[in-house]
């Protein structure tokens, strides 16, 4: 009897448990852009990467290139960068403003809605608009929440606010920090390479047990409050938000602090026009925001957003990753972006100070994990003191491994349900 | 500029090559001057570090909590330490202002770990002044030629 594909994830995901080989094995690297990034909404980009109409921004669906632009109309494109003719790449820089695309190979034209335009010498087709059905690849849905642009390749499914769920609550805390409501992600993006499987980043992203150790050479020489963040006598907790998504609440740590942009590791002193700038537009509402600050919230399956910095999961192969990030702009605070951008600097990327050492555990967790002995690996972790919020949501301790058992719960369900009609409805490239 | 000038700048470059190959960080970190900075842009040779993102950009102090962390031994990212090679060449003085000196090269870096091997290349843009008689780097800049590109981690010295 042969085994269902649902029975054999079964067999590989229990609750504090999953298999080494969900992180080695090429076969099911392909089913997961099959069943994951072909299908469910993956972040793709932010609306002030394209802010005037025409503007367009490389980006990417896992290996797929992907090509966001904004029309002359404002609406927002998730095109294909392949030429409908030959496939050749039909847009070569990395960002810029144009209201078409030209394909340098055989001279075909497109609007930048992905519309074919024209093609050189028609009479070889019949006469001009014989190919009018042709046009640029599409990511079938688009949509927007709060700036952030997601799209999917399928073409039904769940809507983006269902996908969300309770993770729409922690990018509205997100823009909520900004005088005008709106977050910006203007300074560009480092690449930086992790010759490790994907989920291995995300698991990572609100694991609350490992920053006092990868990270404690630099919270023991530099002025730094997060390590007190996840330790055992913090009250911060993890949260399972549903869907895949996880966060560590800082709040209550923050809370207990009551310090005005205590959560930044500095006070109101330090920034006292962007302090001001929020009271006018919050007024009483500001002293909470300006205690509790930002999120540190995982939105599967590929959007980290920790406090200041964006993060974007690539995965490119079973064992290879790109960690995409960026320092977060508020708009219309200037003084706090400067500090922001200097202290993700510092931190993230290929030399930061932080994430360089967070990369060197995914890339040994990889060595470790294709190991044939033991073949398990353990998400126990609190799994005896979780409890339910007023919201319903699973809690654990700030230390405890709540967030991956629910991303493994999500994974699985996407992995095993729904897997015939998406696989063709989809119309996935291959 | 005289033929002696460019014999000391190399020889203070080869010597601050030398230093950042062998982790001899305190010896690496006495090069600077109190005002340092060093930078390795991200995204072309020539953004501007108080907008963009940049791979480092660190004033003296940063260099400085830079340092202090190898030093703790738990930097994971060079336990064990890159091997590091690396040849400085093409070097050109291109200006003098007052006591400063700005001297360009080229470098060709391979580093081997546990992971496999690396290789970096780009061009060292420094500005050397004199204190006391003798060199110091009052910046350095490393345009990496693949600085616009998907790159590994690079938690030593460049």
């Amino acid at each position: 009897m042969t085994t269902t594909i649902a029975e054999r994830y079964d067999a590989l995901i229990e609750p504090e448990r999953v298999h080494g080989s969900l992180y080695t094995s090429p076969e099911i690297f392909a089913d997961e852009l099959e069943q994951i990034w072909y299908r469910t909404w993956v972040y793709v980009g932010h609306v002030s990467e394209i802010a005037q109409p025409n503007d367009y921004v490389r980006k990417t669906i896992g290996p797929q290139d992907v090509v966001m632009t904004r029309g002359a109309d404002g609406e927002v494109h998730l095109l294909l960068n392949r030429c409908a003719h030959r496939g050749n790449l039909v847009c070569e820089a990395d960002a810029g403003n144009s209201s078409s695309f030209r394909c340098p190979y055989h001279g075909w034209t497109y609007r930048n809605t992905g519309d074919l335009v024209g093609y050189p010498f028609p009479q070889g087709y019949g006469g001009r608009g014989k190919l009018d059905e042709l046009g640029l690849g599409r990511v079938p849905r688009v949509a927007v929440y709060q700036g952030f642009v997601f799209g999917s390749f399928a073409p039904d499914g769940p809507s983006l606010a269902e996908h969300l769920g309770e993770a729409a609550g922690e990018l509205d805390r997100l823009v909520r920090l900004s005088p005008q409501g709106e977050v910006e992600i203007t300074a560009g993006f480092l690449k930086h390479r992790a010759r490790a499987n994907w989920k291995l980043l995300a698991e990572n992203e609100t694991d609350g047990y490992h920053p006092q150790f990868v990270h404690q050479s630099i919270f023991s020489v530099a002025e730094s409050g997060i390590g007190a963040l996840y330790g055992e006598k913090s009250t911060a907790v993890t949260r399972d938000l549903g869907g895949g998504h996880s966060e560590n609440d800082l709040r209550p740590e923050f809370r207990r602090l009551a310090a005005p942009m205590g959560w930044f590791g500095t006070t109101e002193k330090k920034v006292p026009h962007y302090v001001a700038a929020m009271r006018e537009r919050h007024g009483d509402a500001a002293e909470e925001i300006l205690v509790e600050g930002a999120p540190h919230v995982m939105i599967f399956p590929n959007l980290f957003i920790a406090e200041i910095q964006l993060f974007t999961i690539q995965p490119l192969a079973a064992d290879l990753t790109v960690q995409h990030v960026t320092a977060i702009g508020l708009k219309g605070a200037p003084e706090m972006n400067t500090r922001m951008l200097q202290q993700s600097i510092g931190s993230v990327g290929p030399a930061g100070l932080l994430l360089a050492d967070d990369t060197e555990m995914y890339e040994r967790n990889q060595a470790g994990v294709a190991e044939l002995r033991p073949e398990w690996l353990d998400i126990r972790r609190g799994v005896g003191r979780e409890s339910v919020d007023e919201r319903g949501l699973t809690i654990g301790g700030a230390t405890d491994e709540t967030a991956m058992r629910g991303f493994w719960r999500h994974y699985k369900r996407l992995m095993t349900t729904d897997r015939v009609a998406a696989g063709t409805a989809a119309g996935t490239p291959r | 500029m005289n033929g002696q000038d460019i014999r000391r700048i190399e020889q203070f470059l080869y010597r601050e090559a030398r230093l950042a190959d062998e982790h001899d960080y305190d010896g690496w970190e006495s090069l600077w001057t109190d005002d340092g900075l060093y930078w390795v842009p991200a995204g072309g040779d020539d953004i501007d570090p108080t907008t963009r993102m940049s791979i480092v950009y660190d004033n003296r102090r940063r260099i400085s909590t830079r340092i202090k962390q190898f030093h703790t031994g738990k930097r994971h990212t060079q336990i064990p330490a890159s091997r590091l090679r690396r040849v400085v060449s093409n070097v050109e003085i291109l200006g003098a202002e007052g006591a400063e000196t700005t001297v360009e090269a080229n470098f060709v870096l391979v580093e081997s770990r546990e992971r496999g091997k690396e290789i970096w290349a780009g061009r060292y843009t420094y500005r050397l002044r004199e204190v006391d008689g003798e060199l110091r780097m009052a910046y350095k800049k490393v345009a990496l030629v693949d600085n616009a590109r998907v790159v590994p981690t690079m938690s030593f010295l460049i």
